[in-house]
């Protein structure tokens, strides 16, 4: 017999994958470094995130789960910091962005 | 009064990390919490701000549901753009100025821009002048409109 509990927890925990699994997808997809760097800083703190949440459906509320939300919320600050440290170093070494025109000429 | 508010925090954040409730353990997390906050205080709440500062806290409690909002749309909108055959992307960048003042808010800003729809943060100057990366020429044009800087500035009108 499978709680409702575990339920909500896989739905959270699928998602997530689903989220990252995008991620990946759109790193390989996308032209340039400055627009890989979308699905890097977006769709993978959304991922990680449901991930979490899942397992603290899962977890219940205990000292586990509060440190799963410290996670989050550390997620929350470092992830769009480190994406910024990184496009920030590429535009300062002169990387110039693609754009939809170049590739017509 | 300061220094035991911070030192407080500090030793709530250690208990909750630890679960412990030796004696000895609770002891030296009261004796490190003490030590911290007479290193490294001043970076949590600044002297002589301390009702500036929890207002501030308090106030971007408040614009978190917004941001957790956008998360949400930044990112169905990424999977969208992702898994669309074409990929509809016309990348662009644009340099505007922010009214902001403080660090915390100009940092609370670079950082929701990175994570709502379409937009990453490049560099912000010291004159607070943006530059923004934005996968689209409309997400450019909705940033230049100003919904979230004036959300944040309702934080720091404190």
């Amino acid at each position: 017999m499978i709680e409702l509990k575990e339920i909500i927890a896989g739905l959270f925990i699928f998602s997530g994958c689903f989220f990252i699994i995008v991620a990946s997808i759109g790193i390989v997809r996308f032209p340039d470094f400055y627009t890989r760097v979308h699905p890097a800083g977006k769709a993978d703190t959304m991922g990680q995130i449901l991930i979490l949440t899942g397992l603290i459906v899962y977890e219940g509320l205990s000292l586990i789960s509060i440190k799963l939300f410290f996670i989050i919320c550390f997620i929350l600050i470092v992830n769009p910091t480190a994406t910024h440290a990184l496009v920030k170093s590429a535009y300062l070494s002169g990387l110039k962005p693609w754009t939809r025109k170049k590739e017509n000429d | 009064m300061r220094f035991l508010l911070i030192s407080l925090i500090l030793f709530s954040f250690w208990f909750l990390l630890s679960g412990e409730t030796n004696p000895i353990l609770i002891s030296s997390g009261i004796i490190s919490s003490l030590f911290i906050t007479y290193l490294s205080g001043d970076l949590l709440i600044s002297e002589g701000k301390v009702r500036k500062n929890v207002h501030l806290y308090i106030k971007f409690l408040r614009y978190i549901p917004y941001l957790i909002y956008e998360i949400i749309i930044a990112n169905i909108d990424v999977v969208y753009r992702v898994l669309h055959p074409k990929m509809p992307i016309d990348p662009v960048i644009v340099k505007f100025n922010s009214e902001l003042e403080t660090d915390f808010c100009i940092v609370t800003y670079a950082n929701s821009i990175t994570l709502t729809p379409g937009t990453v943060t490049i560099d912000v100057g010291k004159k607070r002048d943006f530059i923004v990366h934005s996968l689209t020429s409309k997400y450019a044009e909705s940033l230049l409109t100003r919904d979230m800087e004036k959300k944040i500035k309702e934080i720091e009108n404190v």
